[in-house]
């Protein structure tokens, strides 16, 4: 997944903004456990993924948060001995012993995996919309090396990814039998190794070595920076509040309380608005 | 005052058992367009790093001597500092930028150089107009071709208005279209912005019209510092691998070496030996002496008649991406035994695929691929294929014997030459222990190959009683190996002809020989077009 400038709000917005967006709409997947709120917040995140354009990206993350929820739901359920209200008896198991399945770790599993893919998904939201090298400009002037780095890694993914195919392609292509798995390992590793000197070499003629702390800029905030800043403070701020104020909270042990009244649905329609607005605005998106 | 000056520079690697230049003095002033000629290993890649900086401060090693770029010696400044006053571009373009998108890479030099916003939007702009790239500005360099990464690359080293610009065989991973676009490239910022331009580049005839001087290096040491015509008479007598097909051609008709296609056309035309195309004995129909038996061999196949089981065939195969393109569009071809068979097309118009499809590495999504035996495929890079410690682990004696690669047999894989590790590739997918291939097929093999290795792998190809089906962009080599030449386009065949056909009946895809006689008497290399000159013009020609 790499990131590709679209025509739409999120990616209108310069690197600030879009961080403190995402960040918050992860903040509130981790502030809030009620499953109204919880929903919310990953509505929000699919939504915005779709409003972004970046809807396919965020199916392909999909399709590994979701098994992965589902295990965290199923290892709760089967490992977890609270709750009150037992929903099967697996009788004596291999490792586990005794099992009892409750619907209290059941649900208390389904919301944390629940929680896990709304990460998935924000991260991945994140990739997709935020440009990587706004990023790192904004990180330059705390430590520009780090920040290149982090860069690089992102960059070297897929040359890397390459290259391995490559090598693969190369071996199925080899008659007789295939080389020992140290031998390919080393040939993997020798050739990483090139790539990255190729790769120093090529930062140290760009003035890499020599690299001056950039001069202070600001730059005009646009229409879609200020609405995805507010959007951030504005998500951040009900998620504080819903946890502050225990508006949606879960309490799964030992018996299953799930607050579901008109304020955890108002909660969490508030923060779908909040999150979902500024999308509303499609004026000015070329840059 | 010189740009660059390197004054009794001599400079060996750290443990290398030589040095790799020696007692090297030239002097290189403003607006200047110098090429860098030399076979493999003859120091130009180091003498480019000496001029950068990155030779000693990267890479280590003894130097002695001086070198001044723009007035500073590298000694005291390394690579960081001399950014300012030297752009460099590599040959491989994924090893060199190292950005997001376009955009960043070519504000990250300037970036570096602590220039404020305004310069560095204001020199992103300059570069990405000057070089034809600001539409690829806000792409992500992950979904670049080759051929735009290695202009966003040179804009990056352009960016920052460098006094001199330095190019390592910067078109050797291109397809011809992209790296004389570069080249072009290259010759509009020397005309228009005076920039200094050292270039090393294995493909002569692509830039030694548009040099000032050639440099050309032996063994570390500066061989001939001339005008390009006074080099190429001297690769004539000196380094005959060095010569290029034009300077060929005119030599053997006795004529002074000249520069270019275009250069050698006026040379033929102001002595009346330039054949009109369509001329009688000249162009037009196909000459007899000079079509290759390939094109019997391949109608009669085509034909039904006296038909052998093909190496390989291809019926009606296609490949289409779920959710994308359809990469090969019922392609239906045969090849026959021993038959050596070109295939090109620009890039992108299905070749590696349909090598993948005749080796087995892909299946067609409809259509069906028979082969004979097995198809042994050498992929474009060799060093894939290279992963053991010692080039006699790799393949049997008699597999590395029939490459010619029988003395490296103790030698490191990684030491060998970009040649030599073709040629040991290529024992391996052959070396099969009894079982020999039906048919070779070879993805690109003479990238960043220089002519001395390409020549002999082409003479090596040609010696395989197996059949050969190569993929290549480089109509000079087609012509050395293939008896028959397949265009692609688009994912299907437009073209299905001998060689002798194709190569001499266009400008892309046509050899240097046959752009110069403008595809008269089908000549595609020199010797073959001063026969053509010769039948023409009896008395024109030495004896």
């Amino acid at each position: 997944m790499i990131y590709r400038r679209r025509r739409s709000p999120l990616h209108a917005a310069r690197a600030a903004s879009a961080c403190a967006y995402c960040l918050a709409l992860a903040c509130a997947a981790l502030l809030v456990s009620g499953p109204a709120a919880l929903s919310a917040v990953t509505l929000a995140i699919a939504g915005a993924g779709a409003l972004a354009g970046v809807g396919p990206e965020l199916r392909r993350a999909a399709r590994l948060a979701l098994p992965a929820a589902l295990a965290i739901a199923l290892i709760n359920a089967l490992v977890t001995r609270d709750g009150l209200t037992v929903i099967a008896r697996l009788g004596d198991l291999p490792v586990l012993g005794h099992t009892d399945v409750t619907l209290e770790a059941t649900v208390y599993g389904g919301v944390l995996g629940l929680r896990a893919a709304a990460l998935v998904l924000c991260g991945a939201l994140y990739t997709a919309a935020v440009d990587p090298d706004q990023v790192l400009r904004l990180f330059r002037r705390v430590s520009f090396h780090s920040a290149l780095t982090a860069t690089l890694a992102t960059r070297m993914v897929p040359v890397l990814v390459r290259d391995s195919r490559r090598l693969a392609e190369a071996q199925r292509c080899r008659p007789g039998p295939p080389p020992s798995r140290l031998a390919l390992m080393r040939a993997a590793t020798a050739g990483v190794l090139d790539r990255a000197l190729d790769v120093a070499a090529a930062l140290e003629v760009r003035g890499y070595a020599a690299a001056h702390k950039p001069p202070r800029h600001r730059a005009p905030m646009s229409r879609h920076d200020i609405a995805f800043a507010l959007s951030a403070a504005g998500v951040a701020a009900l998620a504080v509040s819903a946890r502050v104020a225990g508006l949606a909270p879960l309490h799964a042990y030992p018996s299953l309380r799930v607050p579901l009244g008109a304020v955890q649905w108002l909660s969490g329609a508030a923060m779908l608005a909040c999150a979902l607005l500024p999308f509303a605005d499609r004026r000015g998106l070329e840059r | 005052m010189s740009v660059l000056v390197l004054d009794r520079l001599s400079y060996s690697y750290p443990g290398a058992p030589g040095p790799a230049l020696v007692d090297v003095s030239l002097e290189i002033g403003p607006g200047e367009l110098v090429v860098l000629a030399g076979a493999s290993g003859s120091g130009k890649s180091t003498l480019l790093r000496a001029a950068c900086g990155l030779v000693p401060h990267f890479h280590g090693g003894v130097l002695a001597g001086r070198v001044q770029v723009a007035g500073m010696d590298t000694r005291e400044h390394g690579p960081g500092s001399l950014a300012g006053a030297v752009g460099t571009l590599f040959q491989d373009p994924e090893s060199q930028v190292v950005m997001g998108t376009a955009r960043s890479e070519l504000a990250f030099p300037r970036e570096n150089r602590g220039d404020g916003p305004a310069a560095v939007a204001r020199a992103v702009e300059e570069a990405a107009v000057a070089l034809g790239i600001a539409h690829l500005l806000d792409r992500p360099t992950a979904e670049l071709s080759g051929g735009e990464l290695q202009r966003v690359a040179l804009g990056a080293a352009v960016a920052g208005r460098p006094a001199l610009l330095v190019l390592d065989e910067p078109t050797s991973q291109l397809d011809p279209v992209a790296g004389d676009e570069l080249i072009g490239l290259l010759t509009r910022l020397n005309a228009d912005c005076d920039t200094t331009i050292l270039l090393a580049e294995h493909r002569l005839e692509r830039c030694l019209g548009a040099a000032d001087r050639v440099i050309a290096l032996a063994g570390g040491r500066v061989a001939l510092d001339a005008a390009p015509e006074e080099f190429l008479g001297w690769a004539a007598r000196a380094a005959p691998s060095l010569q290029t097909p034009g300077a060929r051609l005119l030599a053997g008709l006795g004529l002074p070496p000249v520069a270019g296609v275009k250069g050698a056309r006026a040379a033929l035309r102001a002595r009346g030996l330039l054949p009109e195309t369509g001329e009688a004995g000249a162009g037009g129909r196909p000459d007899r002496a000079l079509s290759h038996p390939g094109r019997r061999r391949s109608r009669r196949f085509r034909d039904g008649a006296d038909r052998p089981q093909p190496a390989l065939a291809f019926e009606r195969v296609w490949h289409e991406i779920r959710g994308g393109p359809a990469i090969l569009r019922g392609v239906t071809l045969a090849i026959a035994p021993g038959e050596k068979v070109a295939l090109m097309g620009r890039n992108g118009a299905g070749k590696s695929t349909l090598l993948r499809h005749g080796a087995g590495l892909l299946r067609p999504t409809r259509g069906t691929v028979r082969a004979a035996g097995r198809v042994a495929l050498l992929l474009q890079n060799p060093t894939d294929y290279l992963v053991h410690e010692r080039v006699a682990e790799e393949a049997s004696a008699l597999a590395l014997a029939a490459v010619g690669l029988a003395d490296a047999a103790g030698r490191h894989p990684r030491e060998l030459s970009g040649g030599e590790r073709q040629r040991l590739a290529l024992a391996i997918v052959l070396d099969a222990g009894g079982a020999p291939a039906a048919l070779v097929c070879l993805d690109e093999p003479t990238r960043g190959m220089g002519r001395a290795d390409k020549d002999t792998l082409a003479e090596l190809l040609r010696g395989l009683d197996t059949a050969v089906l190569v993929a290549t962009h480089d109509p000079d080599f087609a012509a050395a190996v293939a008896d028959r030449v397949i265009l692609l386009a688009d994912g299907a065949p437009i073209a299905d002809a001998p060689a002798a056909e194709i190569l001499s009946g266009g400008t892309y895809f046509a050899t240097e020989t046959a752009r110069i006689l403008g595809g008269a008497g089908r000549a595609l290399r020199p010797e073959q077009g001063v026969a053509v000159i010769a039948r023409a013009s009896p008395e024109a020609v030495p004896a």
